[in-house]
């Protein structure tokens, strides 16, 4: 492997940005962006990252000295602490802000914001917002590197490179899998992600939701879309539930949660028609007895808290790609 | 009296007499005083001469559908500002839509716009009064009052109204007043917190879609209400093919139909939006490209009966924001004639019915004596160069907003002077370096 930064690499142990060559994104927007190289690319790097977790100093030193801002415009418990973890097992400073913001106030205080975190000279800045292309929008008015961490129902990148690293430990590849993805399609960031990657991987991908959950297009982006669960799931090597928001099941979009779940909750009866071996996973956090039977969520197939692992070891994988130990900008 | 002036050497092109001819035309105490077929002409003496070799002498636009930031947001616009964005573009009339703050809702208001325009733009301002209070949407205001203070007709702007017995009652009573409506068709229930056209575009960049049925649904409603009550009806802008198919069914059940088309979207189509440009977020939303090009047939067959600028002057503050959060609109005044070029040199369109579309048309369903050249016609009018290129760029305009959908285009054909009663209230200096 070319070393990647010159002066810095000796510096660095098991897992380390200086084996790899230098990433060529400064942001991580969305997953559109990559190419398919960087994206097996980022996964690398998080498998080395894994075992950084595992040991008993769980630290690495190549972001020190680095400032890290995580951003949050929306709650996220999961999401922005797997962040702050993976920035300080790096050495990172690292800094919470959560913004709470009256709807009509968000884009104001979104350009206010990031002009004032930049005059605070960060070298990383991991946002989430809840409206789409918000992240993007902020990544042009600061001087740092910029992590999108869920923009609306647009992207969220890591989570889609979590679920990759997390399908690939366990089933050894990628490419040519069967992945179904099952729930709220319409109103997910993560599908979105999720279905970019995995196409770029080459995998067969399926969307499965009633009809009123599935968003205009989506047969140009998944490769295949059912409304029927159990034919969704026939012969898939992995079963990717979402979460159904409680709000959505009241009369207006969903009649009620029992239907749902009698229709599109993952049971071990529905379970049954994909692979013997076959994984499932939620992105989290979960309704149980709402899209996923706790049986199911706790049982042998599931993976669902070893996403959570992989979670950590994308985000310090990312960190490490976009702040090259030894960059000074 | 001023002195003549006669315009010599013109392609006078006049979508009135639908005629294309080499000639002069003479123009005294601000009206059309003569129209000569080729040359040479006698000079009356005195006259101030223009030779417009090489140039069209075409009818001033008339825009329908333009919304100022006077009074209320000045910030945004003025009436002089927007007469200097119409003036610099073509435009010799537009109609101000009655989004403002006040919302012109009140024959005194109209009273003072008209006095306040003839003091400060350039060209004629019409204002057009509110269909209901405060554009709340369920009273209506006092058309005859509005009328005889000079509104040249009635719409509630980018609002749409919901009711269907209101509308009813609206249609009934304008057509008593022999007023023309203009309304604005989007179902709020189905646009919901939509923000741009639902499809596999909207669903790439995590956006809300807008379907096209929150468009036909309303305008469908309002084609049958205005045939019941005989009202003059124009569908401000429509934007799908299935909208196109209705106003033509409709128009064989009553004379008193038209509809309009945004410049916007007959050049632009949803892809344009790129990664959440803001200046692309319309009402109507951009629509696919086959939407455009069924828009473009709407033109030629005569079913879309006008196009206009939809100039709506938004500053940065708002536009500078997440996609979903920004707030609608586009500048158009200073492209809307070369943007609407690009369809005559394409050959998707004559030169005859895109000039008709923005000039007699419009004059017609106002009932305006403008938009024609014709003798005792007003010297509004316009000598543009059909091919000349130029580059839009945000700095070079009069409007005081920035937000166009055509920054850094390049376009072909430019207005070179602008007449409005027969004075000049703009010329196009060629810049030399």
């Amino acid at each position: 492997m070319a070393q990647a930064s010159p002066g810095k690499a000796s510096t660095t142990s098991t897992a380390s940005s200086g084996d790899f060559p230098p990433f060529q994104q400064r942001h991580l927007l969305s997953i559109a962006d990559l190419k398919q190289h960087e994206i097996i690319d980022l996964l690398d790097r998080a498998e080395r990252m894994v075992p950084v977790s595992r040991q008993e100093r769980k630290t690495l030193p190549t972001l020190a000295g680095k400032t890290q801002i995580n951003l949050f415009f929306e709650a996220s418990t999961r999401t922005q602490g797997s962040f702050e973890i993976a920035g300080k097992r790096l050495g990172a400073l690292v800094m919470n802000m959560s913004v709470k913001t009256s709807s009509v106030s968000k884009g104001e205080t979104l350009i206010d914001t990031a002009s004032t975190l930049n005059a605070m000279r960060p070298d990383v800045i991991v946002v989430r917002h809840s409206a789409a292309g918000a992240v993007e929008l902020l990544s042009q008015k600061v001087g740092c590197a910029v992590i999108n961490a869920g923009d609306g129902a647009h992207e969220h990148p890591t989570q889609a490179l979590l679920d990759a690293l997390t399908i690939r430990r366990h089933k050894g590849r990628i490419s040519g899998l069967t992945v179904a993805i099952c729930g709220d399609i319409a109103n997910s960031r993560v599908v979105r992600s999720n279905l970019l990657l995995l196409g770029a991987l080459n995998v067969r991908t399926r969307v499965i939701a009633p009809r009123n959950l599935l968003p205009a297009g989506i047969e140009s982006l998944a490769t295949e879309v059912f409304t029927d669960m159990r034919e969704g799931l026939a012969g898939a090597d992995v079963v990717m539930m979402l979460r159904l928001q409680h709000e959505r099941a009241n009369g207006r979009m969903i009649p009620s949660v029992r239907e749902y779940y009698r229709f599109y909750g993952l049971d071990a009866e529905k379970l049954g028609f994909a692979k013997p071996d076959a994984i499932v996973m939620h992105p989290g956090p979960m309704n149980r007895g709402v899209e996923i039977d706790p049986a199911i969520a706790d049982g042998v197939q599931s993976v669902i808290n070893e996403q959570v692992e992989m979670g950590v070891a994308v985000r310090m994988a990312v960190l490490d790609a976009l702040l090259p130990a030894g960059d000074q900008s | 009296m001023s002195r003549p002036v006669l315009i010599e050497n013109a392609r006078i092109v006049d979508p009135g007499s639908m005629t294309d001819h080499q000639g002069a035309v003479l123009i005294e105490n601000g009206v059309i005083a003569d129209i000569v077929q080729g040359g040479p002409v006698g000079v009356p003496e005195d006259a101030e001469v223009i030779n417009a070799k090489g140039l069209i002498l075409a009818p001033g636009l008339i825009d329908m559908r333009v919304f100022t930031g006077e009074p209320g947001k000045e910030y945004r616009e003025t009436l002089q500002s927007a007469g200097e964005a119409a003036a610099a573009g073509g435009i010799t009339s537009f109609v101000m839509m009655p989004d403002t703050t006040p919302v012109v809702d009140d024959g005194a208001l109209i009273d003072f716009l008209i006095r306040r325009a003839s003091a400060t733009s350039k060209v004629n301002i019409l204002p057009a009064g509110a269909i209901t209070k405060g554009l709340n949407g369920s009273e209506i205001t006092e058309f005859g009052l509005l009328k005889e203070a000079g509104a040249v007709c009635l719409t509630d702007g980018r609002r749409s109204i919901q009711s269907n017995s209101l509308l009813r009652t609206a249609f009934s009573y304008a057509a008593n007043y022999d007023m023309q409506i203009i309304h604005h068709v989007a179902d709020r229930e189905l646009t919901g917190d939509g923000v741009m056209n639902e499809g596999l575009f909207a669903t790439i960049l995590g956006l809300r879609g807008i379907p096209l049925e929150a468009e036909t649904i309303p305008l469908a409603r309002d084609l049958q209400l205005a045939v019941l009550t005989g009202t003059r009806y124009h569908a401000a802008q429509i934007s799908t093919a299935y909208s196109a198919s209705l106003v033509r069914e409709a128009k064989r059940r009553s004379k008193k139909i038209t509809c309009g088309i945004s410049i916007n979207n007959l050049s632009l189509n949803e892809n344009d939006i790129g990664r959440y440009r803001t200046f692309f977020k319309l009402a109507t939303p951009l629509r696919t490209e086959d939407d455009r090009q069924a828009m473009i047939e709407g033109l030629r067959s005569g079913v879309i009966d006008t196009i206009h600028s939809d100039h709506d002057p938004q500053d940065s503050e708002v536009k500078r924001m997440p996609f979903a959060e920004a707030s609608d609109g586009a500048i158009g005044l200073e492209t809307l004639l070369a943007a609407a070029l690009r369809l005559v040199h394409s050959r998707d369109v004559d030169l005859m019915t895109v000039l008709r579309a923005m000039t007699f048309r419009p004059a017609q369903i106002l009932g305006l004596p403008s938009g024609r050249i014709a003798k005792g016609a007003p010297a509004d009018l316009i000598l543009f160069d059909l091919d000349y290129p130029w580059q839009v760029a945000e700095r070079d305009f009069h409007s005081r907003s920035r937000n166009t959908a055509f920054e850094g285009a390049r376009l072909a054909g430019k207005v070179m002077r602008t007449i409005v009663g027969g004075q000049t209230v703009h010329t196009f200096a060629e810049e030399t370096s």
